[in-house]
């Protein structure tokens, strides 16, 4: 029985535009150009209960408008979403009591006040029965290391610290699903950490659906057992993550310096990943490449200084994914 | 009703902006009342209403500025809407109109108590001709605090037009504009209802607007009579059930068709 089923979900914006300077803005008082930007086409997954999921894509590929669709707080264009039974934008009210949201680049806490009288204030409006409310605080405090700055106002908090307080916000109502847009966005390495073991230990201990976004593919690797990946508002990819290593278990990475200024060339059946004045990093598939004879033409761009083979990143098999889908 | 009580006490905070407010309403009373007496001496003939009753409307606007002023709003309301941050407002569980109602009632009723108090408190001890005179009778008064609480759900209702009109515009200057200039001339702010020529009145009879500025206090006044006042409050009513159910309506509309700016 699945919890989230998505079912041909689109939504599209229309975009004003107008070039540059003055004139162009004096036409844009009379007759606006509009864009229609397909932010979502045809997305469709299922997502059962007690799942962590990554959802992945480039910028601007439309992660943000499913979860906010998800949601409900915006309305598709077509398709039907039923999550826990409703659908988000038509039982909002009554569905929303049910999930958590973060928007990492957004704050739900307010300002100047506290941390604990914004709990205090999510605590009346979620209506939270005062034991569920008092055992739920000691939890999260305790798990996310808040004791000490629950009594600071929020703009005094550092990113690390607002972040830990803005997960526990949207968890003291008890949901069911958790929806994270960018959690560990702009975090420093000791706060993901935190971030990450946090959303485990409540997906285990708790048994909360997880879905995430992120760009940061180590919250991926310590989290997700499913990947989701869209582009350009499509789905792309939906699987584990070792099927996605397995797939391309095969591609290699080789990065070759050059003494003194090189030009790097193209080599067929290699592609390139970044090149600078003296080196390069590409990618090979080492089942049909010649591995010496690719060495030796690597060598034609200029004298070699060191040559470096490995698997690649997860990083760079995402990137290859997104190469293959042209997004 | 929570969020009444912190918004209330938000606004209890500022007891500077309120003291620097009281003395602004003063002095703006005054030289209203000002104009007025000059303009009484010059006029011979009998006016529609007496210069005392004048006086009276004008401090009474004064007193009770930020219950009918539509010009008062809530900039988180608008940022909110125009940075995108709304996208945390819909996650609650509640409906948006009845919460951005009580939001924007409890900062009119926190800072319009902070500050009427004071200043009824100078201006009924003011001197002759500048006082401001006592209600016409006990029954009087109670149908004004009837009729201006009223008034003030009223010019709530109005106001979230404007907010709402920022869903489509994303700015609230231009609509804030036209319902301000408009609604508070209208509403007789700028000149009574009564000392407007006659086709004006036909105008303003027919809009929402002296409902919440020019019947209240005109009630306080013993302008309006007391039977006169009973219909008017219940006028008051229908215009409020009217216009909440097409704010609400219209909200609807806005939420369907939201576009969460900034990504």
């Amino acid at each position: 029985m699945s919890l989230i089923t998505l079912q041909g979900i689109g939504k599209s914006f229309k975009v004003a535009k107008r070039s540059a300077g003055f004139r162009e803005a004096v036409k844009a008082l009379f007759a606006r150009e509009h864009t229609i930007v397909e932010a979502l086409r045809d997305i469709s997954f299922t997502v059962r209960e007690g799942e962590i999921v990554g959802y992945i894509g480039p910028n601007g590929a439309g992660k943000s408008t499913t979860i906010k669709i998800m949601s409900g707080v915006l309305v598709p264009d077509t398709g039907t979403c039923s999550i826990m039974g409703y659908t988000p934008w038509k039982d909002r009210v009554r569905y929303v009591r049910h999930i958590g949201v973060v928007f990492g680049q957004r704050s739900q806490l307010w300002w100047d006040v506290p941390v604990i009288d914004s709990f205090e204030l999510l605590r009346d409006i979620y209506a939270i029965p005062p034991n569920v409310y008092r055992s739920n605080l000691e939890m999260l405090t305790d798990m996310l290391d808040l004791a000490d700055i629950l009594r600071t106002p929020v703009r005094q908090l550092s990113l690390g610290q607002r972040m830990r307080c803005e997960i526990a916000a949207s968890l003291l109502h008890d949901p069911a699903i958790l929806f994270l847009d960018e959690p560990t966005i702009g975090l420093d390495a000791e706060s993901k950490i935190a971030v990450r073991s946090f959303i485990k230990t409540i997906n285990r201990e708790r048994g909360v659906t997880v879905i995430l976004t992120t760009h940061d593919m180590h919250d991926i690797e310590a989290l997700a057992g499913r990947i989701l990946m869209i582009g350009k508002g499509t789905p792309l990819y939906d699987g584990s993550l070792s099927d996605l290593r397995s797939r391309y278990g095969s591609r290699k990475t080789i990065t070759v310096e050059y003494r003194g200024v090189a030009d790097p060339v193209d080599v067929p059946g290699a592609l390139c990943l970044s090149r600078s004045d003296n080196r390069a990093v590409y990618t090979f598939d080492s089942d049909r490449t010649d591995i010496a004879g690719l060495i030796n033409r690597l060598s034609a761009g200029g004298e070699l200084a060191d040559v470096e083979i490995g698997s690649p990143p997860v990083d760079e098999l995402i990137l290859q994914l997104y190469k293959e889908h042209q997004v | 009703m929570n969020l009444l009580k912190m918004r209330f006490l938000t606004g209890l905070q500022y007891r500077a902006a309120a003291a620097a407010g009281v003395l602004t309403q003063l002095f703006f009373g005054l030289i209203f009342i000002m104009v007025y007496i000059a303009f009484y001496k010059h006029a011979g003939a009998a006016q529609p209403m007496s210069l005392e009753e004048v006086v009276s409307y004008v401090w009474l606007q004064q007193i009770f500025l930020a219950f009918i002023m539509l010009w008062l709003s809530d900039f988180e309301l608008f940022d909110m809407i125009t940075s995108g941050n709304i996208a945390y407002e819909l996650c609650r569980p509640w409906r948006l109109y009845p919460v951005w109602y009580v939001k924007l009632l409890a900062t009119r009723l926190s800072s319009g108590l902070l500050r009427c108090l004071p200043i009824a408190a100078i201006v009924l001890f003011l001197p002759e001709p500048y006082r401001l005179s006592l209600p016409a009778s006990p029954a009087a008064f109670l149908l004004f605090v009837a009729a201006l609480l009223a008034g003030l759900l009223l010019v709530v209702a109005i106001s979230l037009f404007v907010y709402i009109s920022v869903f489509w515009t994303m700015s609230p200057v231009g609509s804030m504009l036209m319902i301000t200039v408009a609604g508070e001339f209208f509403a007789g702010m700028i000149l009574p209802v009564p000392l407007m020529p006659g086709w004006m009145q036909q105008i303003v009879n027919l809009l929402p607007f002296r409902w919440t500025v020019d019947f209240p206090f005109r009630v306080y006044t013993g302008h309006i009579g007391a039977q006169e006042a009973v219909i008017g409050i219940v006028a008051q009513l229908v215009w409020l059930a009217a216009l909440v159910a097409a704010g609400q309506w219209l909200m609807g509309r806005a939420l369907r068709r939201v576009v969460v700016q900034g990504g």
